[in-house]
Formats: C-alpha cells, structure tokens, sequence
C-alpha cells in the first residue's frame, strides 16, 4: 500500500538565502493558511462539516469543495498551490498532484510519484522578466509611434472634413450651372428632333411600298404551278421532319394538285415567311436598312447637318458640366465613407485605410488590405482566392478593437464562404506576421501594428514572489 | 493547403455526383450483380442435388459423401465434422474442380479439434449421424439432399431443405475462339494447338473427365446455357473480365422456432435483423461508402459472415467462411411446411410455430459453414471464439479518449490542441493525425513543412504520458522518389492487374499501387516497416490507423479494386473481405515487433473480416453529424460484437457535417459509453474540439469524458474477460436474458459487460427516455443518484442535458478510479473504489483486474492481478481468481459504497496477516447507501470487511 503521508511542515529556502520556516499543509496559499490550524478540527471552506486536523491532506476526500486535501489528488475539485520561488505561484488542479508530470515549476506538485522534475522556477522567471522587459519596451515604443498615429489621423480628419465642407459648396455651384446648360442644350436640341422626326415619318411610308414592291417581285419569281415542284422547296416541310410530303405540299397549295396566278396569290401567304430564294439575300439588305435608325437622304442630310451643329455645342457644354459633378460627387462619397469608418477610439487605425500588407509563405501571398480586403495567391500562378471582405471589429467587450473580422469570401466546396479573422498584436512595425487555417476556409492571420499598443502601465518588473515572502 | 486538396476535392466531385448522401448508383443491386441474380433466380424447391450414400467414407475426424446434381450431373464432395464445442461444420466443394477453388485462409486459429461422428442407423435414403450430447443427431438425407441437426424432438436447423443448394461448377468456356475455330476447323486446330501449347492439352484432359464424369448416371450431358454475365460482366464503365466463369454458391438453412436472428456486420441497419424478402438481401462486401444511408440492407466497410439465432429455447449461430461478395437473404416462414421423410420419425413438427429462413450467396470459393449450436448465448461466443479467435486485449490507453480531426494541420495546432485539454481540465489519451501529416500522402512520412519534428512533437505529448496515432493507408502513392513505392516495386509485393501488370488505382495521393496483403512475405516486409529505425519520426507512443482498406479504389468499380485483379494464383474476388483483415494484422504485427515482442499493439482499422478481432478496433466509418446516426452507432457496434469484434466506435460527433453542441454533447456522453471512444471531424467541418461550444457545454463533454475515466478499470476487466472468452463488451440486453422476449429487439440501450445497463439520450430536445430495466427480481440503481429500480418494467426516466442514464445491476460490485487525471497513464496508481451493489438477497459480486496495462507480461509472464469480490452476508471479501499469477500493484482500495444495505453498527477490516482494524463509515439512509472511508488495503490483497 503506498498512502500518502501528511506533510505539515514545509521549509522554504528563498532566493535571498535566508530560510524561512512556514508551517502549512501542502498545497495551501498562505492567504488561506489560517483556516489550517494544527490540532483544531477542521472546517471545510463551504462550511459542509468539520473534521479532525489529521484529515487534512491524508489522501482521502472528505470535504465536497476538496479543501481538506489541498496537497494531494483524492479531492476531484481540489486545488493546488504552489509557491514557484522566483517565478509566479500558481494553482493547478489536484489532479495533477503526482501524476508523473512537472506541472510546477519548483516541483512540489510531484513529491511521491518518482517524477524526476528539476526546478525551474528561476529560470522561468528570468525569462519571463526578459520577454516582460521586451513587450514593455515595445509597447512604450509602439504607444508614442501610436500617439504620432493619432495625431496625424486627427489632422488628416479634420482636413477631409473641410474639404468635404469645401466640395459641397463647390458642388452646389456645380448644380446649378449643369441645370442652366441643360435648359440651353434641350432648346438648343428642339429643332433638329422636329426635323428628325418628320423625316421618319417620310421614311416610314417611302419604306412600306418599297416592301410591298419587293413582295410581289418575290412571288413572281416563286409562283409554281404544281405540288411536285413544291415539294423541292423542304424548308416549307410543316411538321419539321426533314421532308415535305406529298401531302403537306398539297396542304400548303389549298388541297389542290395545280394553280394557277390568281389562286397562288391566296397560297402565298401561306409560304411566303419561310420560302427561301435568291431574293432573300436583298430581303435581308432592306431589313438592315429598315432597322438603322435614321436614313440619310441627301436632301434631308444638309438640313439636319445645319440644325445638329447648333445643339452639339449646348450639348457638350452640358455633359461636361455634368461629368465635373459626377466626379465630385464621387470624391464626397469617397471622403464621407472614410470618414465613416470605426478606426479606433482616437483613429489610431486611419493611417492602414488604403494600404496594403503582405505576407509570403511557402505556397502563398497573402495580402491584407485593411477595412476593404484579404486575398490568398498562389506563389506559383494561379488565381487569387478572396478569404474575405471587411467585416466588422470582433474583439472581446473589453477592446474590440483587437480582432479584426474579414467575412464572404470565395465559397469552399461542401462548406462556408472563407472568412478571417485578424488578431492585432502591438508591435512597432506594421506587419502581417502569420497565417494559419484553424478550420477549414476559417482563417487566423496575425498583424502587429503600433495602433493597438497600451500605454505602458508603471509596472515594477521584479518577481512575483512577494506573497510568499 | 488548397492546392494540394485540390486534387482530391475533384477527385471527389468527379466520383460522387450527389454530395449530400450515398449515391446508390455507385454501388451494385443484387439485380446488377450477376451472380446474386442469377441465384435469386432459383426459388425455393425440390432440389436436384441427391447425396449417393454408397460413397460414404468415415473416419475418426469427419465423414465424407459425394453429392450430385441431376440436371448437370457435377459432383460434389460433402464433408461433414462434429467439432470439439458443440459444433458442425459443413463443407461442400466440387468432387474435381477444373482448377482449385479457394479455400479461405488465415481465418480459423487452427484447425478447429473434431469428435468422433459415428453412424446411428442408414437406410437407403438417409444417414444418421449421433453429435453425441443430449440425443442430438445430424440426418442426411439422400433424396433430395439436406441436413438436419435435430436434438430430441427438435430440429435446430435444416441446410438445403428449401433445396437452394447451387453451385456453380468450373467450366470451360463454350464461346472462346479455340471454341468457335474448332465447331468449324476441327481438327486443324487440335493440331496447330498441340504444337503451340501442352499445358491446354492438359486442360483438355481434365475436361474430358470431368465430361465423362458427368455423364456416367444416365449418359445424358446436359450442357448448361450460357447466362448474361457468367464470362463477362459491366457496371457502369468497368468490365469484369471473368476468366473463370461462373462459381457462385448458396445454401438455404432453416431455423424452426426462431423469429430474431443478429449479427452479419457491417450494415447501418437494426440490431435484429429484417425479412428481406421484397428488398435486396444484406450485402456483405467490404466497400468505402461515401455518406452511407441509415437502415439498409447495402455493403458497408467491413463484413462478418456470422449470423446468431436467438430464441427462448436456444440461440446458436451460423458462421459462413467465405471472402467473397456475399449476399444474405432472410425470411420468415413456417416451420413443418418443409418436413418430410426420415426426419418426420425423429421430430414434432408444429406447422404452426415461426421460423427464420436464411440463404447465403457467395461469388466464389468453397461452401465452409460452421453450424454452432449453442445452446445459450455464452457458449455460441465460446464456440465463435474457439474458431476465429478473441478479441485481442488493448493497452490501457487505447480504452481512454481519443481526439481525432481530419486533420491537425502541423506541430503547433498539435500542441495547442494539447494544451486546450490542460487548460479544460480535460483528459485524453490519444492525439490523431490524418492524411494530411504525411508527405504527399506518402505513408511512413512526414510532411517537411508542417511536420518538420515529429519525435519532438511526440517527446512533447510523452512528457503528458499521452500518445499519438498517425495513419498509415495500404494505398502506396506510385512515385520513383518514394522508398516505399521502390521497395514493393522490386520485391515484386503489388496486386497485379488481369494482364500481370502492377494493378494501380485512384486513390488519396493520386496514382496507386496496392500491395498484395494476402502474401505473407509482402506482410512480414510491410511489418518490419514499423521499426523505429525504418519509420524515422516515429517514437514509442505512437500507434496506426488503417484507413481505405476495403481497399478504396477511387476509379475502380464500386470505389474499390477490379474482381479480376491478381493475389498470387487467386482472383481479387476470392479474397475481397479479407484483404483490410490482413492489412490490419501486418500493421499490428509491426508494432509488436518493434517493441521486441513487449508492447500490445493498438491498431484501428475500418475494413474487417472474421478474425479481425484479434488485431485490434474497428470504427463505424464516415458517418455523419445527425441524430439518425448517432442512435445506429449502439445497433451498429452491437452487431460487431455479436460477430466477435468486441472493441467498436462510432465517430463522436459525427464525420461529416457540423454538428449542433446539443448533438455533440449528446454524442460524448454516448461515446464515453461505447468501447471505442474517439471524437472525429471531416476536414471541410468547423473545429469542434470539447471547449469550443461554451463554458457550458465544456462542462457537459468534460463531465461525460470523466465518466469514461473513471469506469476505465470496468472497461479494462470487461477487456480481459473478451480476451480470454471471446464475450462481447457491449451486449444487447437479450444475451443476458435470454428468456425475456421484451428485449430480443432492444437496441436505443445496451449493456456493458453484464453490471451496467445504459440508455443514451439520442433524441433532439428529449426531455425524458424510457428506459426497460430487465430481469424478474432484479433490481438496478442509478449509477449517479443510487435511485433503486426494480427489474422488468420500462421506466420513464426524466432528462435534463447533463444526464447519462446508465443503472448498475443489483448483485453487480464495480471497481471504478474516482480520481481521474489528464490521462490514463497518470492513472495508473491511483487507488480503487468499489461500488457494491446488492441485490434482493442483499449480496454482490464482482472482478478487479490489474496489469501492467500495456505489455504481454499478463501472457507471457503471468504478470497480472485477478481478484474476486463477493458481499454476502454482511461480508465483504476479496479473493484471488489467479493463485499462479504474480503482480503488485500500488494501487489500494480508498473507498467502499455499498449501495441498497442497512446501517451497520460497526464494520471491521480483516487483513490476510489476521490483523484487524476498525473502518469509520457513514450512512445515507434515504438512498440506503453506506460509505466505508479509507480501507486503505492493497487492491491485490486478501482482505475481509466485515459489517455488525
């Protein structure tokens, strides 16, 4: 049987070399040590019951919150301490008590179960302080360049907002004189659509004997007598079967087996629309004619020439006062959407509004264009993929501005449409510093920039050993 | 990564037009298979076949009788055993085939003991045969032929008495071109022949034989017609050449008095298996379904040609040994109406009582069926186990949690994967890898970018006492820079095509090569590939998975390769269902072999066959995240182990799809409940590890997967016993009371080993499952609120989502490890606690089994703990079940519950040295539950705890 034994006494050799003797169970924090009386009984922490002192840490669960066994792995809820000298302390679940795994850096967590742990708290502690002491210079540097950021948003702010002012005044201007030359381009424009018309009127009725002229020509040229002579033309074939019978001819010729002129003019009707001959091929010609949209007879060019010239004037004056408003219109547009834009509490973001960042692996160029899009390139050739257009900020409540949210990009086979989310880190640089698909067509890319650097908290960076001491 | 699945993804939409579910066209009706058609074709009837007893031969092992077919005159050899158990077994082959026909090897663990068959009487048309027992006889009838086993009054079983015996003899083909040229050159040819070639001339001897064979009864021959698709055969694009012609087989047996008959894995279909009559039978091919639909007779990955008849008077079991495809119909029927002749002086015949009528149809291969007579559920998985072997006994850490992804993309998502169960204070024991972690697909590699340090990825999980399981497909990805492709290429080790060339498929990394499994020289090679210094990266806790080992064959017909493929002088038709049995064996083989013999090997495979059990798990496939498929995983995995194959899982939260957290937790707490244990995703799913769904559902999964933990030293024990008896893990209810009808079709609850009883919550949104607690007298407690429920009613049980409805048996003890770690491993000292609970006579019993938990020392060295606990009387005791054996375990006994007692005044522990000690206690007395605090005696000891 190997139970556990009670250990109340623990010796402590802190870093300065001094010991110090502390009397508490294992696994307790001293904030806790005095509800771990030696010789008292001892009263759960939920207050459940009350059991003798050497029930404590005696590898048997009697308490449900676990709180008798702070230092061994009989409680499923328990918790515990250690001191990690020179390090952080920390709690981990009692599980992990002499499990065969070195959870705590000082080695305490595995004192029976032949685990060879070394300890490592100092260390881990040194570099932490060097990662802390890193991170603390970068982000003081990132928070003046982010300062520097503000400040130039600001003004650029204020000075689209004043042009947008500026623009909108021109604009109105704008307005007014594209109204003035559309009055004149339209008076301007009157004579030569009279004319035009009138001309179409001409043209329409000049058209209509033309075509009743080239019908009776056509039916001369096609008027046959009998149903065998019929029956060479298959393009009449009634039921589409590739011939045309005997008797779909006679159908076609009114039941009879000849005609005559007279009786042909009643058979053409019938024909006419699908009967095919040298004729067609000027059919064809007047069609075109008849479709264009104005004819040019030279007596009617001359007239319009003179009454065209006089309204192109008014005309261009106008579409280019128009085309000036259009364009403005578009850069207010343009201005007012930048300006609409969450870039940040203080627009620390603006200055990556139009920008691009790329990022090279070893198949892909991802590109990260920030508040508008992220592509996937193949190295090789090939096309881009779209992982995402830009969404929304997605950052936990506290500060959404950390997680950036690209969505609807190109659809994946089977699945969702790609999408991305863009975890900001402060950094002095402004670079894409990683990419990864967590889940299929769900991407992670990593981007430092100065803008989303705090301003350094006057931390003392020694270790967090003082609770112990 | 999108370049690189690109391929696959066409590949994909290129095979399975329809993505959504099974696209059935891909896969064969029994109409579309010839051989199933043209044997569908015979109905039920006076059969041809007439056994000529004057040819009988008897010796101390078996009988031999020759049969013939009155139409075609072929001869059959009948061989008829009584083997050592309470078994018959039947084989039936062709007196002289034109060539050999296969005979399925590597299948039975030996040849299985026979008992001496002696003749009772004979007649001039019938045989009787004493099986020894309780008056049990096998009666051989001579005209028409068949079999019946009766005991006493009572036929068990009938073979042929539908008169369905057909076997399709080897021939030689009518309409080939020395055929045709010789109707009309003659003579010519016969000599330009025997210039050319002498081996056809021998073939020609033996057809002339087997001619004059035939016509020696009447000197009639009655040359049978050619049948569409007896020498050729199209589905879809792709030709069955066939160069053997026809060979299929049936047999009908009948089973009077039965109504429920199991088993025939893998099908997603219900436990008690259903009257195919109007439908296709149940198909048993082993095929890579994409997307498989719920309740259907069609193949699926793996196939067991075993099938259980369960009544009140008697279950027993019919056990086919045939690779081939094979169909299986079933149908009711009446018994008496096809009782006649000899064996009417022998039986009772009710015309009214039911029977089940079952007839297998194979492609090829012999007729080999073991008849196991029972006659309770127990003895058939005895006589089972006694042909095909256990179930082989799984490290430990194999039973724990399992947490699986197609796929974790490299290194660093392994790693956060493993701290994210650290951080959720979650165990598991195993990580996977799929496909993807391989170089270009290329098996026994790793891919540079993303896997660049496999040993220090695995010296990380090490450091945890966990363990990493990276697939290894039988696929071999052609390519002249792959060592493993030049290997097989220069020892000759690939599947040849029907013209002798490499066979080569379709598969995960595009053009591939498949080794020829059934070699066993090819196995021996493909084992001593698991060495640590062949497989560079691999380290000690790391295990394979076979996956596409039907085998898949992307573009061949029915996703898998061509009939006419070549193993050796056998067609890929004779050896279809066995080639992933053999896959998983050579990989198991590596592993233990790598570790000099020491370590158990754990192997997951997806394709199986008979025997598959004694190589390691098996999964349900790529099922889906639906509720549908998250109840046919209980029928699913209990069919398996009725057919010998106790360690099965269904992927938890489904495969394909993305599942709701309700269905995922839901799945969990089933999963945790189930042998195989692991959590799986398609690779176009969202991640879905356990803390991706709220704190709350968080707790649910952590909560289930705890449960699993802590009952792993059940689970374990249950292991051992399959091992050792070859009973399953996971029973339906009925094979542990036979007698009670109300549970012959139960399957939305299960019980594990025979203690625990579990009904998982399989419906959205339930608010309460009925649950039937079997057994006259019996009693069962909640295992989470000790709530006493007498046996035999169906209890009406209220839900919430943290509820898991598992009752343990009164009369049951269970040794449970309350204290659950993040992993298995670190379980391995920890103490027991025994959880008593009594019965209406107020006594208990149970088993504690302790090993190493990961080498054969339990085997080879006798190295293990067995102990026997039993409360009766007030007394509690601890007995040794293994005298010889010799183990010390650190692990003690910190807590005993006695749940369903009375309140003691005083309960005293007596150690093996006589000395005693007093135990402190408590009593719950509204539960009746007392808690024994801290025996603190070692869990291999003999002690006595005894209450006043």
């Amino acid at each position: 049987m190997t139970c556990v034994h009670l250990l109340l006494t623990l010796v402590f050799a802190v870093s300065l070399g001094t010991p110090v003797e502390i009397q508490r169970p294992r696994g307790v924090p001293l904030t806790s040590i005095q509800f771990y009386v030696e010789n008292k009984p001892f009263t759960c922490l939920d207050g459940s019951r009350a059991i003798p002192f050497d029930r404590v840490n005696d590898d048997y669960c009697d308490c449900k919150d676990g709180s008798d066994e702070p230092g061994t792995a009989a409680c499923p809820n328990g918790s515990f301490h250690c001191t990690n000298a020179g390090y952080r302390p920390m709690f981990i679940p009692s599980s992990r008590i002499n499990d065969g795994i070195c959870d705590c850096c000082d080695t305490t967590d595995e004192y029976n179960s032949g685990a060879k742990c070394e300890n490592t708290c100092k260390e881990l502690g040194r570099k932490e302080r060097e990662v802390l002491q890193k991170m603390a210079e970068i982000t003081k540097e990132g928070f003046l360049l982010k300062q520097h950021l503000i400040e130039e948003a600001k003004k650029g702010q204020q000075e689209k907002k004043s042009k947008v002012t500026d623009m909108q005044g021109n604009k109105k201007q704008l307005d007014e004189k594209v109204e003035v030359l559309r009055t004149v381009k339209e008076t301007a424009e009157q004579p030569e659509k009279e004319a035009k018309e009138r001309h179409l009127k001409a043209w329409e009725e000049q058209k209509a004997a033309i075509r009743l002229e080239k019908d009776k020509a056509k039916m001369a040229e096609a008027f046959f007598v009998s149903v065998s002579e019929l029956q060479s033309h298959a393009e009449l074939d009634a039921d589409a079967d590739g011939t045309l019978t005997e008797t779909e001819a006679q159908g076609l010729m009114g039941g009879a087996e000849q005609v005559d002129t007279s009786t042909f003019e009643s058979v053409w009707p019938n024909i006419k629309d699908k009967y095919h001959s040298e004729v067609s091929r000027e059919e064809a010609d007047m069609s075109c004619l008849v479709s264009s949209e104005v004819p040019f007879g030279k007596m009617f060019f001359f007239f319009f020439t003179v009454v065209k010239l006089s309204a192109q004037k008014a005309r261009d004056d106008f579409e280019e006062a128009e085309k000036a408003l259009r364009e403005m219109d578009d850069q207010i547009r343009n201005i007012e959407k930048e300006l609409s834009f969450d870039f940040g509490p203080d627009a620390e973001f603006t200055y990556l509004y139009s920008q691009c960042y790329e990022l090279t692996t070893s198949e892909y160029i991802y590109r990260l264009c920030p508040f508008n899009r992220i592509s996937q390139k193949p190295k090789y050739g090939g096309s881009e993929t779209n992982l995402g257009t830009w969404g929304s900020w997605s950052g936990p409540e506290n500060n959404k501005y950390l997680l950036m949210k690209y969505e609807h990009g190109t659809g994946c086979w089977q699945g969702p449409n790609r999408s991305t989310t863009v975890k900001l880190t402060c950094g002095k640089e402004t670079v894409v510093t990683s990419t990864s698909e967590p889940s299929r067509c769900e991407y992670l890319m990593e981007f430092t920039t100065p803008a989303v650097c705090q301003e350094p908290a006057n931390t003392d960076l020694s270790p967090h050993d003082h609770e112990e001491l | 990564m999108a370049a690189s699945r690109g391929r696959w993804v066409l590949l994909i939409v290129l095979l399975c037009v329809s993505a959504r579910a099974v696209d059935r066209s891909n896969f064969k009706t029994c109409e579309q298979s010839a051989f199933c058609k043209r044997q569908k074709e015979l109905k039920p009837g006076q059969s041809p076949y007439r056994a000529l007893l004057d040819t009988l031969e008897l010796s101390d092992s078996r009988i031999t009788l020759q049969l013939i077919n009155d139409n075609n005159k072929v001869r059959l050899l009948l061989e008829l055993y009584r083997l050592q158990g309470n078994m018959t077994r039947v084989k039936i082959n062709e007196l002289k085939p034109l060539k050999p026909r296969y005979e399925v090897p590597d299948v039975l663990i030996s040849d299985p003991f026979t008992e001496t068959l002696s003749v009772v009487s004979q007649d001039e048309n019938s045989l009787v045969l004493s099986l020894g027992g309780k008056d049990q006889r096998l009666i051989v009838s001579a005209q028409p032929f068949r079999l019946d086993i009766v005991e006493g009054p009572q036929v068990l079983v009938s073979l042929n008495s539908r008169g369905l015996l057909a076997f399709e003899h080897l021939r030689a083909r009518k309409d080939t071109i020395s055929h045709k040229i010789s109707s009309t050159v003659g003579s010519m040819w016969d000599s330009l022949k025997s210039i050319f070639s002498s081996k056809s001339e021998l073939e020609q001897v033996t057809e002339q034989e087997n001619v004059e064979q035939r016509t020696d009864e009447d000197g009639q021959i009655k040359e049978e017609e050619d049948k569409p698709g007896m020498w050729e055969e199209t589905f879809k694009s792709h030709t069955d050449s066939k160069p053997n012609g026809p060979s299929s087989i049936s047999l009908d047996f009948s089973l009077p008095g039965v109504e429920h008959v199991y088993g025939i894995p893998e099908h997603a279909d219900t436990l008690k298996l259903k009257n195919t009559d109007g439908s296709d039978p149940y198909r048993l091919y082993n095929l890579d379904v994409f997307q498989y639909e719920l309740h259907n007779p069609m193949a699926l990955y793996g196939a067991v040609p075993v099938l259980i008849s369960h009544s009140t008077d008697r279950t027993m079991g019919i056990f086919w040994l045939n690779a081939a495809e094979t169909w299986v119909d079933i149908s009711s029927n009446t018994a008496g109406k096809m009782m006649f002749g000899k064996i009417l002086d022998f039986v009772q015949v009710s015309s009214e009582a039911p029977q089940t009528d079952v007839r297998w149809i194979s492609e090829s291969g012999i007729i080999d069926v073991f008849i196991m007579l029972g006659p309770k559920p127990a003895d058939v998985f005895t006589q089972y186990a006694s042909l095909t072997g256990t179930q082989s006994f799984p490290p430990l850490t194999a039973l724990a949690y399992h947490q699986c992804r197609w796929n974790y993309n490299d290194q660093e998502d392994v790693k956060s994967v493993d701290q994210g169960f650290d951080e959720h204070d979650i165990p598991y024991d195993f990580i996977w890898l799929d496909i993807e972690h391989a170089d270009g697909k290329r098996y026994f590699t790793w891919d540079p970018s993303k896997f660049p340090q496999p040993k220090e990825m695995l010296q990380g999980l090490m450091d945890k006492r966990r363990k990493l399981v990276a697939i290894v497909d039988p696929h071999i990805r052609v390519d002249s820079g792959y060592k493993i492709h030049n290997e097989i290429l220069s020892k000759n080790f690939y599947v040849k095509n029907k013209d002798g060339g490499d066979y080569e498929g379709w598969c995960w990394p595009g053009n591939s090569g498949y080794p020829d499994f059934t070699n066993p020289e090819m196995r021996a090679w493909w084992a001593s590939k698991f060495a640590y210094e062949q497989y560079e990266g691999s380290m000690e806790n790391q295990y394979v998975w076979n996956d596409m080992n039907e085998p898949s064959v992307f573009n061949g017909p029915e996703v898998t390769m061509h009939k006419d493929a070549l193993h050796g002088g056998w067609e890929h038709r004779d050896v279809h269902n066995l080639y992933g049995l053999y896959v998983q064996k050579a990989t198991a083989d590596g592993l233990v072999e790598r570790s000099g013999g020491v370590e158990r090997p754990f192997v997951l495979t997806r394709a199986f066959f008979a025997g598959s059990q004694r190589y390691g798990a098996v999964w349900t496939g790529d099922n889906a995240a639906e509720w549908g498929h998250l109840k046919i995983s209980i029928p699913m995995c209990l069919s398996l182990g009725l057919a010998g194959i106790s360690f099965c899982g269904a992927d938890v939260g489904g495969f394909f799809k993305h599942p709701s957290a309700e269905l995922l937790v839901r799945w969990y707490q089933a999963g945790a409940y189930q042998p195989f244990f692991r959590a799986h995703a398609h690779i176009d799913t969202p991640r879905r590890e356990p803390w991706l769904f709220g704190p709350e559902n968080t707790a649910l999964i952590r909560e289930a997967i705890r449960q699993r933990y802590a009952l792993l030293p059940y689970w374990y024990q249950l292991f051992y016993n399959a091992h050792r008896t070859g009973y399953p893990v996971m029973r339906p209810l009925w094979v542990e009371y036979p007698d009670d009808v109300a549970t012959f079709s139960i399957e939305d609850e299960y019980l594990i080993g025979k203690d625990l009883l579990v009904h998982p919550v399989t419906d959205e949104g339930a608010t309460a499952v009925t649950a039937y607690l079997p057994g006259k007298g019996e009693v069962w407690y909640d295992v989470h609120t000790f709530q006493k429920h007498d046996g035999e009613q169906s209890l009406y049980i209220p839900v919430t989502m943290s509820s898991i409805p598992v009752f343990q048996r009164g009369g049951s003890i269970i040794c449970r490890k309350d204290r659950v770690r993040r992993s298995s491993s670190c379980m391995e000292n920890d103490p027991y606690t025994l959880y008593a609970a009594l019965n209406s006579q107020g006594s208990a019993e149970g088993e504690l089994y302790i090993d190493d938990f990961h080498t054969f020392n339990f085997e080879k060295a006798k190295q293990f703990v067995h102990r026997h606990l039993s409360f009766s009387a007030n007394t509690l005791s601890s007995r040794n079940l293994a005298p010889d054996s010799q183990f010390s375990t650190a692990s003690w006994i910190e807590k005993i519950v006695i749940i369903g007692g009375s309140q003691p005044s005083s309960a005293t522990l007596k150690n093996a040295d006589g000395t005693e000690s007093a135990l402190e206690f408590e009593f719950d007395s509204t539960l009746a539950v007392l808690t024994l605090r801290k025996p603190g005696v070692n869990a291999a000891a003999d002690w006595t705890v005894i209450l006043r």
